[in-house]
């Protein structure tokens, strides 16, 4: 195992075998991870006769986009692809408004209480949907809000206010007040010199953030399951978890089920590779510093 | 800045901050704090199918978490989550820092195919994993089952969700499949801190590679380490979307039980509303417990 680990290490050294080997193992790996992805597209274009066959078809050759096509036809795709959207884009807009008024009140104002509320933001960010969903489905229950689009609205910007606030912090913070009090020294009001100043700086935080919520409320499951129990009111994760239920009964055209995945998970996967980075720092930010 | 010589502007500006966090608080207040307050009485109420019925709750105080306690289901579902919880989580990391450390080792196409893999696992949406995952071991024309039966194991037409142990070593390996890339990636930056000379200088005065890497990597990764493993054993201690997809594709739930399905079976499946509540209370006072440490070490980096 000599050499094993010899990091940042740009030096040209002769190959040795046991680098051989980790390049080897590295392409294993990579395989494994990458399988289900890709069995999930693969499988999306094979016909259900090929698919149910004993031995399994690896390479889509003469696949077709009919499992795309049927999926559409099916009917009940598009209306959850617009209770998903109109979800998530009331999501995204609330969640960035009322992160971004709290993160410039938490990073550009001392105060008393704050130190509180970011304590606060931190915990709920933590706390568990399982741990709150039958009480929040009461209290859905209680003004009338199950199966409604509102409702689940409601309870996803509750859930994904409190990181993105947490991110946009970091955003705010990173822009000096100075610059904006230089505006104000050039006579701009604060808001004006917030606006031209500040504002178009944090762009690329909204971007960040807003992607973020978006996500969440994209794949959100646990709530949605609680909340709209009504057939006819379904996003797009439970539409998906129909096909789940409906294959422990009877016989699946998996072709369609994997067709209906790959549309599910295909703008989560763009959006994702946009974001990534911040992600990962926004979580772990102050361990990976130092 | 005493409030006597406070101009109007001046107070205006110590009010601003309290109205920018309105929005922010109301929601949280209305969708999180009410029904938090709502869980919390009821806990201590009888509130069955009558009372979902419009009939009051009487106060029974402790007797719901009483009952939980002397119930040895609720004790063998804590035993399960917390087992799965740290199993998953342990198996996560080994792979995470294992992945972590070859991708420094391996050559530059190789670590981006790594990267790219990787990068796809996590992308996918939790949903759509678990169909994909319910495709790959399905029992008759799974994948899985083919190779591992063309290999020459007995697995033809296998059921793995039929079994509670096979269901949940399923159920962790898709936990995993998700988990590793953030591990992964989150290790791989903390080992970029490492710095190659003195790897090579103790590698040159005759440390093995097990020695470079217990007392020279992992004090110097120590907190992300332990940032990554608490987010993991926060995040495997819900569970809910992986285990209710798997029972919904034909396992009997109460054998493959955790915290998180129990309780949406008490209160969406008998109405039992009350013995719902508390052990949703039981795991938010868990949560908030081992989140203690995380929450302490992102305030150390809000103050700096």
């Amino acid at each position: 195992m000599s050499g094993a680990i010899r990091l940042g290490n740009r030096r040209r050294t002769p190959i040795k075998p046991s680098r051989v080997m980790f390049n080897v193992i590295g392409i294993v790996i990579a395989l494994v991870w990458i399988f289900p992805v890709y069995w999930m597209v693969n499988s999306s274009l094979l016909p259900n006769v090929v698919l149910q066959e004993q031995t399994p078809t690896f390479v889509p050759f003469g696949g077709s986009w009919d499992n795309f096509t049927a999926v559409f036809a099916g009917g009940t795709f598009f209306p959850a692809l617009g209770m998903s959207v109109v979800i998530a884009l009331v999501v995204v807009v609330c969640c960035l408004f009322f992160a971004f008024l709290a993160a410039l009140a938490i990073s550009r104002f001392r105060f008393r209480g704050r130190k509180g509320f970011v304590l606060a933001i931190l915990f709920i960010q933590m706390l568990p949907a399982e741990g709150l969903f039958i009480a929040q489905y009461k209290l859905m229950a209680s003004v009338n809000l199950l199966n409604t689009v509102l409702g689940v609205s409601i309870l996803y910007i509750a859930a994904v206010v409190p990181f993105t606030i947490w991110m946009l912090r970091g955003f705010v913070a990173g822009i000096p007040a100075e610059l904006e009090e230089a505006a104000m020294v050039d006579g701009l009001s604060r808001t004006k010199a917030f606006l031209r100043i500040t504002f178009p700086l944090l762009a690329p935080g909204l971007v960040a953030s807003g992607v973020y919520a978006f996500l969440q409320a994209w794949n959100e499951f646990t709530v949605a399951l609680v909340v709209l129990q009504d057939n006819a009111d379904q996003t797009l994760p439970l539409w998906l978890r129909g096909f789940i239920q409906a294959s422990a009964s009877r016989a699946t055209d998996w072709g369609q089920v994997m067709a209906a995945s790959t549309l599910v998970a295909l703008p989560v996967i763009i959006f994702f590779l946009f974001v990534q980075g911040r992600m990962t720092s926004g979580l772990v930010s102050g361990a990976v510093k130092g | 800045m005493s409030a006597l010589t406070a101009t109007p502007r001046r107070r205006r500006r110590i009010l601003t901050p309290y109205f920018l966090l309105i929005p922010a608080v109301g929601i949280l207040v209305l969708a999180m704090g009410y029904p938090l307050v709502w869980q919390l009485i009821t806990s201590t109420q009888q509130f069955g199918l009558a009372q979902q019925f419009g009939q009051p709750a009487p106060f029974v105080w402790f007797a719901n978490y009483v009952q939980l306690a002397t119930d040895p289901y609720m004790w063998t579902v804590i035993g399960r989550s917390i087992a799965f919880c740290f199993v998953t989580a342990a198996v996560t990391m080994v792979l995470g820092v294992l992945i972590a450390l070859l991708m420094g080792v391996v050559n530059r196409v190789v670590r981006i195919i790594i990267q790219i893999s990787l990068l796809l696992a996590w992308a996918m949406p939790v949903v759509a994993a678990m169909t994909v995952w319910n495709w790959l071991f399905n029992w008759r024309i799974g994948v899985v089952n083919w190779l591992l039966s063309s290999v020459g194991l007995p697995f033809q037409d296998h059921n793995w969700l039929q079994e509670p142990l096979s269901f949940f070593a399923i159920a962790m390996i898709i936990v995993v499949w998700m988990s590793v890339p953030f591990v992964a990636f989150s290790i791989y930056a903390g080992l970029t801190q490492v710095s190659g000379e003195v790897l090579e200088a103790a590698q040159m005065d005759g440390a093995s590679a097990s020695q470079r890497f217990w007392n020279i990597i992992v004090p110097i990764i120590r907190p992300v380490l332990g940032i990554v493993l608490l987010l993991q054993v926060i995040w495997d201690l819900r569970v809910f979307t992986q285990i209710k997809l798997l029972q919904d594709a034909g396992s009997i739930a109460s054998e493959t039980n955790l915290l998180g399905t129990y309780i949406y079976q008490l209160g969406t499946g008998s109405s039992n509303f009350g013995l719902a509540s508390a052990v949703s209370v039981f795991v938010l006072i868990l949560t908030v417990a081992i989140s203690a440490f995380y929450v302490r070490s992102l305030l150390k980096e809000d103050e700096s």
